[in-house]
């Protein structure tokens, strides 16, 4: 039986407005309600469901992050995973933490907790790098199998089925080997209130980069973070012959 | 009312509130609206429709449990996939 990684990433929640700091060094999250990342919430239902299929052994779920990453592991405990590790990285290391950091990081945790199978979201909704499982595969030098919409175990390893442009594709990997979720992966269950008590009595283990051996030092530079450019206003238009006539002017027929 | 069914009032009324922190409209609309509803109630002494309005609550948690999942299913679908 397989043991399963699986990475979680506290983000700003999906539902609330983002604003850009002032200095455009990046956005305002104090006071911000914070959640687990949707396509890490999905790479979790994903790894728990395997357990319920017996096909996982254990389930160790991961987030780098400041203190407060505890509260996502406990969600990610309270939907069923085993044990949870809070690789702490705070203040400007954590501002600085970049996709490779935390592919090093879950590499080494990875090797470590000897793990057959490491399912991470595809993307986080912060940052939209879409980076992290492909370069912890690289590391490792494991198959990979991104975009997963459909996860499938045979006897020698796994059925991938990848949402690609255009339509899907199946590769078929050995084991170990990393995965990242799409969103038709799965439908993540919801962390109930009794569950995110009894998580609180899981194994919760915090550790540092330097504990891992991993250098946090930034590969690339925010030079500056902006806001969206604003949509035009429309015009309301007097008469059919004012609209061809714009409609011609822009193009459009 | 019975004991069980005072302890599985106050469990509905825990959840619900648990529920509430990531009602669209906010918490406190949730909660204002919420603590209404279970006063309006708070005088029923018959068993039988107590089971049944327990029932009913139970029954709430599931849809407001399905209408987040959707929402935030819908979210991230109108985000990164809708090409249009």
């Amino acid at each position: 039986m397989a043991r399963v990684l699986v990475g979680v990433k506290r983000v700003i929640d999906y539902a609330v407005k983002i604003r850009v700091k002032p200095d455009k060094s990046g956005v305002v999250t104090d006071g911000v309600k914070h959640s687990m990342n949707p396509f890490d919430e999905i790479a979790v239902e994903e790894a728990v469901r395997l357990k319920e299929k017996k096909l996982a052994s254990e389930v160790i779920a991961v987030s780098c992050g400041p203190t407060q990453s505890q509260e996502t592991l406990r969600t990610a405990l309270a939907m069923g995973v085993d044990r949870a590790i809070h690789v702490e990285v705070a203040g400007a290391e954590y501002e600085s933490l970049q996709p490779i950091h935390v592919a090093k990081i879950l590499a080494k945790l990875s090797q470590d907790e000897k793990v057959d199978l490491v399912i991470v979201g595809k993307q986080a909704i912060d940052d939209d790098s879409n980076q992290t499982a492909q370069m912890t595969a690289a590391f490792l030098d494991w198959p990979q199998g991104a975009f997963a919409s459909k996860l499938e175990k045979t006897d020698s390893g796994l059925t991938v089925t990848r949402e690609i442009d255009g339509g899907l594709e199946v590769v078929k990997t050995k084991l170990p080997a990393v995965v990242s979720a799409d969103l038709r992966l799965n439908e993540p269950r919801y962390a109930t209130l009794p569950n995110i008590m009894k998580a609180k009595k899981k194994p919760l283990k915090k550790v540092t980069a330097k504990d891992l051996g991993v250098d946090l030092t930034p590969r690339i530079k925010v030079v500056s973070v902006e806001d969206p450019p604003v949509r035009q206003a429309g015009s309301i238009v007097p008469d059919v012959d004012t609209l061809i006539a714009k409609l011609k002017e822009g193009g459009h027929i | 009312m019975s004991l069980p069914q005072r302890r599985a009032v106050l469990n509905l009324y825990k959840t619900m509130l648990y529920m509430g922190r990531d009602w669209p409209q906010g918490y406190d609309f949730f909660r204002h609206r919420l603590h209404k509803v279970f006063i309006k109630n708070s005088e029923e002494t018959d068993p039988e429709k107590i089971r049944i309005m327990i029932k009913r609550g139970e029954f709430v948690i599931k849809e407001i449990e399905a209408l987040y999942k959707l929402k935030k299913y819908r979210a991230m679908k109108r985000r990164y996939y809708d090409e249009s």
